[in-house]
């Protein structure tokens, strides 16, 4: 859709392919991360020394070798803490530093602050932990036995679901494992905090959550909020694993700083970045679903079995998500969606891009297949049969889905696009005649809600100066971590002052601008951020209005800042001396703006109410060939039509969906995190855990936008794009179940998450009664 | 602590002498010693790729060089490789495509796509997509990153004529 003329004229960066903000300095490497920041005269390095076993009594420990080491100069641990032992976004389980109970192994015992990173990490080794061993609970099924949670069950539906299937025509149920994810954000956890006057603390740090890192630190230190400032220029990547897990090393280093008097960084070693820090929640999930000839829906009802770890963390808004997307894009008449938030000794898992809700739509697209295949039917054709529509849009949680004409729209096009039928038809063709090579594909639909689950987070602050010069500075609450949020806010205070991109000055978020601000995630940088941002202009330029009329003699109306310009009619001035006007007119040029989301409103106890603003849509279709004597897969052609309302930058909106697809395929075919049984984490390196490289990604790789303006008064008509395109990537691990299928038309196809070559392999042989030769 | 070791090394194109322990890597070197901060940690187990430089022309991992064995040789950084303009047409065509999101595998990307461009020819994306496979980006998905290398070696081929 076109925007109208007047519009058009009006903006001159929005909706623009414009670069990221920091693009040349990127390309020179000259964008500095915490890592790069000059250190300061005298600054420390600290090491972080790990618990040596996943579950145990903490009897001793013997820290005087570690005292004794080279370049030594403090040592810390939980009786060092001034103020409160905990790191917890709000529940007070996570312990800064083990006291008396280890709760999972490398969970840390101490840190050493020393003149060296290298000599620091080198004396956190010598430490000598006495501990009473307890047997560790590590398994979903281990946290079962033992009836161990971390947050109560929680569950929502309608209907009676278990009358309903009884009643139904076909049952079918059934068990899925879905694997979690490491982020493998490519600069690991850092933080640099310098000691200031009166006992205050700066602390630089790579975190999604300055507020919560303000907070925190205060919190460990026993100091007011307002002695803490927290600031984030950029950070190296970050997919929710700098949400709420970013704040204990910014803790650690400003605990170090207070001890020590000196600047005091601590930058995790990847190894430990990977065993100490939580990933995506891994699940077990147990269906039953009852349906009729044609394959509709009558009920569902699935139980989420989620692993979160030894601390609640943040799985109650994970794990609400998961089941806010259990029904992924489809009608479920009569359903109950039920969870459970289990306790292992094992790392506390955390935000993840998506937070939950990729694992929900998972599950239900193993339903469709499911349900497809016990009736010979494509399961696109299932899939359509219960999408959303009229008189059939009301979800789970009691949300109706306004929108999902946009939803059908994009399969529609999608479908055409992709020439998906004739493709199906040339693959079944295939399938037939080769015997070791089969292919597959799939379909499916994405539909995210938009809005943090938790409703007050639902707001956002931004900081606004106009210099006399003519200058702007940008502030606001959000976080860059390469997503290109500072630039599409950027692009939005260009556009309300009518001036050029170059005149707006990104600056690094700070909790002493902005404050109480919640943390970018949840896809909603742009969306909160670029409202607030738009807010604070608005409020300047309406006074430099009123400022230009006063002067002009005419009406406030009559003033328009357009081309760098304030024009009455052809008359007019410089951007910049209208500003210098206003200063010597004493007109305020400075504005903290300030937006709430409308219309959200969750009743979690009833289960019931809206709560997300709006829905993202998108589809993708996979097409994989799989090799059934060894298990390899390799993925041969991906289209991909996502919603992204107007756009705000189509060229990073681009990236976000190319890059969110990539991430979620390596979730479901190459990632996998293993557990001993002794509850070690034996997957903590990249030699062992296998991310996405260029030759992983499908030679033929098609993605398109859907431009169709938010029906929703969103900023400047656009969605959020940050989350929604990982669920893309569920079209591959269901193009790898159709391609097991073929081996063995209507069973059900046992393949669990990730499909990594040795899963592929066993789901051939399980399906086939052994490899045939 | 262990005796330092005396070095002498050529970084983008300047003699420097340095006193370094003898397992310092040249990665640690170039950030802590030089200020050379366009070289990134990613992993330190010489997986990711985002320290990459060149020594001797050669593209290494910075995390898998001991400084003390780039003793004599010459060591060029995204900073240098910048400065001396070779990658201005690369470097354009990260940021027109937006090949880059977060940045911190930009420089190590840069060094080894220029590593395949300097060979000549249009390589072809299969050519491109396995040659730069030995470089983590978590951000972009690598659609972008491969376009752009393809547009570069397309353009410098046409410009040679």
């Amino acid at each position: 859709m076109q925007p109208n003329d007047a519009e058009a004229a009006a903006l001159r960066h929005v909706h623009k392919p414009l670069p990221h903000d920091s693009a040349v300095k990127h390309v020179q490497g000259s964008a500095p991360y915490v890592d790069d920041l000059p250190e300061p005269e005298g600054t420390l390095h600290v090491a972080v020394g790990r618990a040596p076993i996943a579950r145990a009594r903490l009897q001793e420990l013997d820290l005087k070798a570690v005292r004794a080491a080279p370049g030594v100069v403090a040592v810390l641990t939980a009786a060092d803490i001034p103020g409160r032992n905990d790191v917890s976004p709000s529940m007070g389980d996570d312990p800064m530093f083990v006291e008396r109970e280890i709760l999972f192994h490398a969970q840390a015992l101490f840190a050493v602050v020393a003149t060296t990173r290298e000599a620091a990490r080198r004396a956190a080794l010598l430490g000598i932990a006495k501990t009473t061993a307890l047997k560790p609970r590590v398994t979903v099924e281990d946290a079962l036995a033992a009836d161990a949670t971390v947050l109560p069950d929680y569950a929502f539906g309608r209907g009676d679901p278990a009358a309903e299937i009884e009643r139904a025509p076909h049952r079918l149920g059934g068990t899925f494992r879905i694997g979690g994810q490491e982020h493998f954000y490519l600069e690991g956890q850092v933080a640099l905090a310098i000691p200031g006057e009166d006992g205050s603390v700066h602390v630089q740090s790579s975190t999604q959550h300055p507020t919560e890192v303000q907070h925190v630190v205060a919190r460990v230190l026993g100091l007011p909020d307002a002695f803490v400032t927290c600031e984030v220029r950029r950070m190296g990547g970050a997919f929710g694993g700098k949400e709420s897990q970013a704040t204990q090393w910014a803790a650690i280093a400003a605990l170090a700083a207070r001890a020590t008097g000196r600047p005091c960084k601590l930058r995790l070693d990847r190894d430990d970045d990977m065993a100490m820090t939580g990933k995506r929640h891994d699940f077990r999930v147990d269906w039953q679903v009852g349906f009729d000839d044609e394959g509709r829906i009558a009920a569902l009802d699935s139980l989420f079995l989620a692993r979160c770890g030894y601390s609640a963390d943040l799985s109650q808004g994970v794990v609400d998500r998961t089941m806010f997307h259990a029904d992924s894009s489809y009608f479920l008449p009569a359903v109950r969606i039920a969870s459970r938030r289990l306790k292992t000794d094992t790392v506390s898992n955390t935000a993840f891009r998506g937070f939950g809700g990729p694992q929900g739509m998972l599950a239900m697209e193993r339903v469709i297949d499911a349900v497809a295949w016990s009736l010979g039917k494509d399961p696109l054709d299932v899939r359509r049969l219960n999408f959303y529509a009229a008189g059939r849009d009301v979800t789970p949680y009691g949300m109706t889905v306004e929108d999902h004409a946009t939803g059908r729209r994009i399969l529609d096009e999608l479908e055409e696009r992709s020439d998906y039928r004739a493709r199906r038809a040339e693959i079944a063709e295939f399938n037939a005649r080769s015997t070791i090579l089969k292919r597959g594909i799939a379909l499916t639909p994405v539909k995210f809600g938009i809005s943090f689950t938790l409703t007050r987070l639902n707001q956002a602050g931004a900081l606004v100066h106009v210099y006399a010069d003519g200058s702007i500075h940008l502030n606001h609450g959000g976080t860059e971590m390469g997503q290109g949020l500072n630039q599409k806010v950027a692009q939005i205070v260009a556009d309300e002052f009518g001036v050029g991109l170059e005149r707006v000055r990104i600056t690094a978020t700070s909790t002493g601008k902005v404050p109480n601000t919640s943390p970018t995630a949840a896809s909603s940088g742009s969306d909160l951020n670029g409202m607030a941002a738009r807010i604070a202009a608005r409020a300047i330029r309406d006074r430099m209005a009123a400022q230009a009329a006063s002067e002009w003699g005419v009406a406030p109306e009559a003033i328009e800042f357009r081309d760098d310009r304030v024009f009455v009619g052809n008359d007019g001035m410089s951007f910049a001396e209208l500003a210098g006007r206003c200063c010597a007119a004493r007109v305020p040029l400075s504005e903290a703006g300030h937006y709430a989301t409308p219309k959200v409103a969750w009743n979690r106890d009833e289960g019931t109410g809206r709560p997300f603003f709006y829905f993202a849509y998108g589809a993708a279709c996979s097409e994989v060939t799989i090799d059934t004597m060894t298990g390899e897969m390799r993925l041969d052609r991906v289209d991909v039509l996502h919603d992204v309302g107007r756009s705000l930058n189509p060229a990073i909106d681009i990236g976000q969906i190319e890059g969110g697809f990539v991430q979620g395929l390596g979730w479901l075919t190459t990632e996998e995190l293993v557990y001993d049984a002794e509850g070690r984490l034996r997957t903590h390196a990249p030699s062992t855990y296998k991310i996405p490289v260029a030759s992983d990604v499908p030679a033929d790789f098609r993605v398109h936008l859907h431009q169709e303006p938010n029906r929703e008064d969103t900023i400047h008509r656009s969605k959020a794009v940050g989350e929604p395109p990982l669920m893309l990537a569920n079209s591959v691990f269901c193009a790898i179940a159709d391609a097991l299928h073929s081996l063995a038309p209507g069973k059900p196809v046992p393949l669990d998450a990730p499909a990594t070559p040795e899963a592929i392999l066993k789901a051939v042989e399980d399906l086939t009664g052994g490899i045939g030769f | 602590m262990t005796a330092t070791v005396s070095i002498t090394l050529t970084v983008n194109g300047e003699t420097v002498r340095a006193e370094v322990p003898p397992r310092m890597h040249l990665a640690d070197f170039l950030r802590e010693r030089l200020a050379l901060t366009g070289t990134h940690i990613g992993c330190e187990h010489g997986v990711c790729g985002a320290c990459t430089v060149r020594l001797d022309g050669e593209i290494v991992r910075g995390c898998l060089v001991l400084a003390v064995q780039a003793n004599g040789m010459s060591v060029e950084t995204v900073e240098g490789a910048s400065d001396s303009g070779e990658l201005q047409d690369l470097q354009d065509a990260f940021r027109e495509r937006n090949a880059l999101q977060c940045g911190y595998c930009t420089p190590g990307m840069l060094l080894t796509a220029q590593e395949l461009l300097a060979k000549g020819g249009v390589p072809d994306r299969e050519t491109i997509r396995e040659h730069m496979s030995g470089n983590y980006c978590r951000c972009t998905g690598y659609q972008a990153i491969v376009d752009a290398v393809e547009t570069t070696a397309r353009n410098r081929a046409a410009a040679r004529g």
